[in-house]
């Protein structure tokens, strides 16, 4: 079919698909809260729990390596490791979940991961409350950076899709990916400083710090809620660079074999 | 031609049928290595053309195997065709499976509109439908309630209500549709008529001729993904007919 009306068919698709992308992302969230008591609290109770638990048994480890407010130093970078970790797993799961749905009707396919990433994306702005009562409770610097938090974090959100969209693909092909990818995010989990000081990583393995889109968010996000001064524009400028490198493997792999999923799955 | 709704231009579809299904990398690998990567082509159509034209009611008849619901699924979009184009104009409604998409742990009430949402229908449509949806699956008591809740004659009677809710200018069937129990049945099969009687381009899949007779206009017969005959549905029905008798 013809090539220049793809991009207004894309439009199109979104226009008509806007409501089907909003219920499955609220779906998402009112189902995995339904049968608890607490509810959607637990999207605030369970980070702050976490972070009790890791302060307890980390704080006083760390304390000599300088890090002043560890809990807002550990929340930091654990709330936005476990949004990429979770988005990006449920993303490969997505097109294989919704098999039953896309074999009878047709439905624009990148639905199904975008609207995985955007409920964990919403579950991940709701515990940034959690991460500001903290603050307000250990008199953390408010500033006026904090609105300038967002650059990075749109950059970690293209990202975490870009990402998404790789894995999503991949894993209608390989089912292998489902049982590696987990020890790939634990891997990745202890070579990010999330709950360690990045100064206690020895200057050889620095390079795993330097190359880590993730961690650049983080350190961005770090600067602001921690020090409350604005971030170093280069580790802003490397997470964007990331962000967009991401999306255009993820795009292009994703469209050169979405029409093959159904064939596979 | 300004009345061709739906055009099938000689397509082709070619499924890859490998004895065990290669989904790991290991497996990949050793039979890539091994040069044992060959698959069995399949081609469940061999280059089928046909044109439908507003208002047609369309059957297609065949065996089992012949291809039917590979157009069917061709046509709703969702496969694309190997080789061939296929061009449709006009909002289609695919009643295919139509359990697919509830969830469970929803209750009839959410179930509507993600339903709704998945045959791509927005907010505002389905809230002025919402009511008229509820009445005609007579769910009125369960609608706040767990579709898991549900028996599955009641998840049909809702599916079906959804599904047929809406007015489409082009409506595919996989065989005539009608669910519940006895009171139920003769309110859906109502339903299917008026929706068969009025000006909407209908493509219809069966194996029963009759009904194909009694429903369409013109008819396509498919064997082994060829077009074997095509014209108007007594025809093409009673050379099929002829063929089976003969065959068996």
């Amino acid at each position: 079919m013809a090539g220049n009306i793809t991009g207004h068919r894309f439009l199109y698709n979104f226009r008509k698909y806007k409501f089907l992308l909003y219920q499955l992302v609220s779906r998402d969230i009112k189902i995995k809260y339904r049968k608890s008591v607490l509810g959607i609290f637990w999207s605030f109770l369970e980070p702050l729990l976490t972070m009790i638990v890791l302060t307890i048994v980390f704080s006083t480890l760390f304390a000599r390596f300088g890090v002043e407010n560890y809990p807002i130093y550990l929340l930091t970078g654990r709330l936005i490791f476990t949004f990429f970790s979770g988005a990006t797993t449920a993303a490969m799961k997505s097109i294989r979940g919704s098999a039953g749905i896309f074999k009878t009707v047709y439905v624009p396919k990148y639905i199904y991961p975008l609207s995985a990433i955007l409920s964990n994306f919403v579950t991940f702005l709701l515990s940034l409350v959690v991460l500001f009562l903290v603050m307000t409770a250990t008199n953390a610097p408010f500033t006026i950076y904090i609105i300038f938090t967002s650059l990075p974090i749109l950059a970690l959100l293209f990202f975490t899709i870009g990402v998404g969209l790789i894995v999503a693909t991949v894993n209608v092909f390989f089912r292998d990916l489902e049982h590696l990818y987990g020890v790939l995010m634990t891997l990745l989990m202890y070579a990010t400083p999330i709950f360690y000081p990045a100064d206690i990583v020895p200057e050889s393995f620095r390079f795993i710090q330097d190359y880590n889109p993730i961690y650049a968010v983080i350190e961005c996000c770090r600067s602001v809620f921690l020090y409350g001064k604005i971030y170093d524009p280069y580790q802003l400028l490397f997470a964007l660079v990331s962000a967009v490198v991401a999306m255009i493997i993820g795009l292009a792999l994703f469209y050169k074999y979405q029409d093959k999923f159904v064939l596979k799955v | 031609m300004e009345n061709t709704v739906i055009n099938v231009e000689n397509v082709k579809m070619k499924f890859n049928l490998s004895k065990e299904k290669t989904d790991n990398l290991k497996e990949y690998v050793i039979k890539f290595i091994k040069r044992e990567l060959h698959y069995d082509p399949f081609w469940a159509l061999k280059g089928v053309s046909f044109e439908v034209e507003r208002g047609d009611k369309f059957g297609i008849v065949g065996l089992n195997g012949a291809g039917k619901s590979t157009i069917l699924k061709i046509i709703s979009g969702v496969m694309k065709p190997t080789e061939g184009n296929i061009q449709v104009k006009g909002s289609m409604v695919p009643l295919l499976e139509m359990g697919a998409g509830f969830d469970p742990d929803y209750t009839g009430r959410e179930n509507i509109f993600l339903k709704g949402a998945l045959l791509g229908y927005n907010r505002r449509f389905l809230e002025e439908k919402f009511d008229e949806i509820v009445e005609f699956s007579e769910l009125e008591e369960f609608i706040d309630v767990p579709l898991k809740n549900y028996s599955s004659g009641m998840k049909a009677r809702l599916a079906f209500s959804i599904a047929t809710m809406v007015e489409p200018e082009i409506l595919i069937l996989d065989e005539v549709l009608s669910v519940g129990d006895a009171k139920f049945q003769q309110k859906s099969r109502e339903k299917m008529n008026s929706l068969l009687n009025e000006d909407a381009t209908v493509l219809f899949v069966s194996h029963s001729t009759y009904q194909v007779k009694t429903i369409c206009n013109k008819a396509i017969w498919l064997h082994q993904g060829e077009l074997i005959a095509e014209g108007s549905a007594e025809e093409v029905c009673d050379l099929y007919d002829k063929w089976i008798n003969e065959e068996s």
